[in-house]
């Protein structure tokens, strides 16, 4: 560590003002700040004192969400084989993913962070962390075979429409690797949906569609059983498929306190409410599903956890994000049941919810004003 | 009296151009005063109705500005608005008569949306701010100078948009056969109108990079 530490010591001069690289300072200071607290000190206000930044932050969702990348690397191996109707061992199943998902990764983060060091030079700010972990989400919620220019293309829109022309990290309305999955939903939907795209390099007897693709057209008859999908054997997009790996990834954010636990119990049970709701309804055999099947399905589990409570698109008070997550559940199984365009609703559900967070703490926040006068009134009136 | 004026100024005098300019850029209806943008997002999927478009609201602009503008001394203030209307629907018939008569494919792609220039705020906006209380010429000029503004925003949306989104040009294909070849595919999202609204946003960035007076200050 002290060989680290002195290295980029000795290379910091550089990167300062009228150093040869003076340039690339953001990318400079970006590495810096990776691996050690920074030395900056603010000099006036006031201000607490506390070991965890917001790239301490971002590491425990990264460390969160590698659970679910392994076994999303492991699946993709494994039904593959099984279209193929072999079954090798463990680490031929997973390297085969393994190297499905890592040129997805490094086109990820190669496009992310070249646009993000280029919008910090032009703006004369650091290097934002923001993109550390949109850039491990976005491969995580794309189908194993999506082309890598696609995802490239996907990445760019995602980071300058959806983050950098709002100012950047902590400024943008919506989830930065949402964007680039509803674009490459709308833009390529033929790479994005449908039976063929979920399992890579399938037999072609083989069908691929996922459950929830199935039971859109009605068609229950290859619904797993609950053990499956809580494991996530299933095809699906990478990262998504097993509630188990997320549930750990889970509890990582909730025992550091970096989740919000209203959030995201919240979302599973508006999903869940909603689903008994249809169970009562009941007009065909989607509504009569076990609404437990609709939380362990697709990409509910992911989204509830690692998107809908991201800190920055979220709703900020306490009781605004009982309303958020509620809303968010209750309309992405509205989504999947009601519209015959779109099997999953996850994605579109969350994006609507964060368009409307601020909406809601701003009404959150009158009722408490207008609550606190009412009590004001009555106590001067005694 | 009018020889006098000639005199003073002609034709094609620098006010009389800045008519036609300023709209262009400095005071463009869509990207600086954000008017007109619905139909901005409705015709531009495809580069021809567009361009059809932008030439008919060019006629109806220029017409109903020089019409408004010689009826100014007699409209009574307080039903002006009517007459306004009027004088742009029937510049309007006359146009979706032409359009349907010369280009039916276009005017069937373009449907509605010849209709609504009558609604077109930019139309509106200029009959009462500019053509109320000027004369004839310059009228026609700022008329002229509106349209062009609004039909450059519609045709470089309407390029960017069909390129991308078809792989054409004018429906002629531009993108070669070997791009798809090589797993190249056309973008399904620059088809839908959000996008239109999006590619506006973008030449609305590009205008304020390189005019910095535009941008507010706050």
């Amino acid at each position: 560590m002290k060989a680290l530490r002195n290295f980029i010591d000795k290379q910091k001069p550089h990167f300062e003002k009228g150093g040869k690289f003076q340039k690339f300072n953001s990318a400079f200071d970006s590495v810096e700040t990776l691996f050690y607290v920074p030395d900056k000190v603010t000099k006036a206000g006031s201000h607490f004192r506390d070991a965890i930044d917001m790239k301490r932050t971002m590491i425990v969702v990264f460390i969160a969400l590698i659970p679910a990348l392994l076994f999303g690397m492991w699946n993709i191996g494994y039904q593959h084989f099984l279209s193929m109707g072999e079954a090798p061992d463990f680490w031929t199943m997973f390297f085969y993913g393994f190297w499905k998902v890592l040129p997805i990764i490094v086109v990820t983060y190669g496009v992310g962070l070249g646009l993000e060091i280029v919008f910090a030079q032009i703006r004369n700010h650091e290097v934002n962390e923001g993109f550390f972990v949109s850039g491990l989400l976005i491969p995580m919620i794309v189908p194993p075979e999506t082309p890598l220019w696609q995802i490239a293309v996907a990445v760019a829109f995602a980071v300058i429409f959806g983050k950098e022309v709002f100012g950047g990290s902590g400024m943008n309305i919506v989830n930065p690797a949402l964007t680039a999955r509803a674009f490459l939903f709308f833009a390529y939907p033929s790479d994005m949906s449908g039976e063929k795209v979920w399992i890579s390099e399938m037999a072609d007897t083989y069908s691929g569609a996922t459950p929830l693709g199935n039971a859109l057209v009605g068609n229950f008859d290859n619904m797993p059983s609950q053990w499956e999908m809580f494991m996530g054997l299933l095809p699906g997009s990478i990262g998504e498929t097993s509630t188990l790996m997320i549930l750990i990834g889970a509890l990582i954010l909730l025992v550091t306190g970096i989740g919000n636990w209203r959030i995201m119990l919240s979302v599973f049970a508006g999903g869940y409410v909603m689903g008994l709701l249809f169970n009562l309804w009941g007009l065909n055999d989607y509504m009569n599903m076990d609404p437990l099947n609709h939380l362990l399905l697709g990409g509910f589990a992911f989204g509830a956890v690692f998107m809908a409570t991201d800190p920055v698109t979220a709703a900020q008070t306490n009781k605004g994000m009982y309303i958020y997550g509620f809303l968010v559940g209750v309309i992405a199984i509205l989504i999947r049941v009601f519209n015959p365009a779109y099997p999953e609703g996850v994605m579109l559900s969350i994006l609507l919810m964060n368009v409307f967070a601020p909406l809601i703490d701003h009404y959150v926040i009158e009722s408490n004003i207008k609550k606190r006068l009412k009590r004001l009134k009555i106590a001067l009136k005694n | 009296m009018s020889a006098e004026v000639k005199e003073k100024e002609p034709l094609f005098s620098p006010k009389n151009l800045k008519l036609i300019k300023t709209p262009i850029n400095l005071s463009n209806p869509i990207t600086v005063q954000v008017l007109g943008i619905c139909s901005a997002l409705a015709v531009t999927a495809k580069l021809m109705p567009a361009i059809v478009l932008s030439i008919s609201v060019v006629v109806v602009m220029a017409a109903s500005n020089v019409v408004v503008s010689l009826l100014r001394n007699g409209i009574p203030p307080r039903i002006r608005i009517i007459v306004q209307l009027v004088v742009i629907a029937s510049m309007v018939i006359l146009v979706d008569q032409v359009l349907k008569a010369f280009v039916y494919d276009v005017s069937k792609q373009l449907s509605v949306f010849v209709g609504l220039i009558i609604t077109n705020c930019i139309i509106m906006g200029r009959l009462e701010a500019f053509a109320m209380s000027n004369k004839p010429w310059p009228a026609f000029l700022d008329g002229i100078g509106n349209a062009l503004g609004y039909g450059i925003i519609l045709i470089i949306v309407a390029f960017f948009r069909e390129l991308l989104g078809s792989g054409t040009l004018l429906d002629i294909q531009v993108i070669p056969d070997g791009f798809y070849e090589f797993g190249y595919k056309n973008n399904g999202l620059m088809i839908l109108p959000p996008m239109a609204l999006i590619t506006v946003g973008v030449i609305i960035w590009v205008q304020r990079f390189y005019t910095r007076d535009l941008i507010e200050k706050n």
